[in-house]
């Protein structure tokens, strides 16, 4: 059967890569929760666009950093308890629902923290509460994320 | 609890997830929940906890792989409540 991963073994586990990668440090991790922080890089190709001269970071980049920090490496952590590594590592956290709002920005240079809390885990499927904050403790998003692991 | 009742609830629970609303209206034993409903197979780890806490039971999860149909659902509640 499997085993409990260390922070280190999960985040090496998150597939998502440069340049779609949007999680640097795991902080916390068990069962129940998860919490991870991330740096915007000022250099991000999605600044130039969003907005020309007032870079903001895009609402759906704070939600792919959330199941970044969040979601995947819960369910990678869960999963790695199930089954032998191998088999575990076929497989990968795919979105099904997001249900977010926004109550902040999150500027280039600007580091968020994001704690995510299980709702369920069940058949492979990791629904949970999600809250990112800046560093000074400003909430800027929060809701509820869903992910289907699928072996792909 | 009777089968219709069962039937009934079932609906009931399905119907947030159901795509094709229509198909509520010829909804029976034999409709088919993910190709007739249009339910989004993601949804379904929901639908299940919906019923075991609408029903008060507990779905193993080997029970849901058997599950395509309504009537379906409709007897494996009804063999646990």
């Amino acid at each position: 059967m499997g085993r409990i991963l260390t922070r280190d073994e999960v985040l090496q586990r998150i597939p998502q890569q440069e340049p779609f990668r949007f999680v640097d440090e795991i902080l916390e991790i068990d069962d129940e929760h998860v919490v991870a922080s991330y740096r915007f890089r000022p250099d991000a190709e999605f600044y130039r666009g969003h907005f020309p001269g007032n870079p903001v970071t895009p609402g759906v980049i704070l939600i792919e950093s959330m199941a970044q920090c969040g979601m995947v490496p819960l369910a990678i952590y869960l999963t790695a308890q199930e089954m032998e590594l191998d088999e575990a590592e076929k497989f990968q956290t795919l979105f099904t629902e997001a249900n977010v709002e926004f109550t902040g920005m999150a500027q280039p240079g600007d580091r968020i923290i994001n704690t995510t809390r299980r709702v369920y885990w069940r058949r492979m499927k990791l629904k949970a509460e999600v809250e990112m904050s800046l560093e000074d403790g400003t909430v800027i998003c929060a809701g509820h994320l869903a992910g289907l692991g699928v072996p792909i | 609890m009777e089968a219709t009742e069962i039937q009934e609830k079932v609906v009931k629970i399905l119907t947030p997830y159901v795509k094709d609303q229509d198909a509520l209206a010829t909804v029976s034993g034999e409709t088919n929940i993910l190709e007739d409903l249009k339910v989004n197979s993601a949804r379904l780890v929901d639908v299940v906890l919906a019923f075991e806490d609408a029903f008060d039971i507990e779905i193993a999860d080997e029970d849901v792989d058997e599950v395509n149909t309504v009537g379906d659902c409709v007897r494996l509640i009804g063999a646990k409540v």
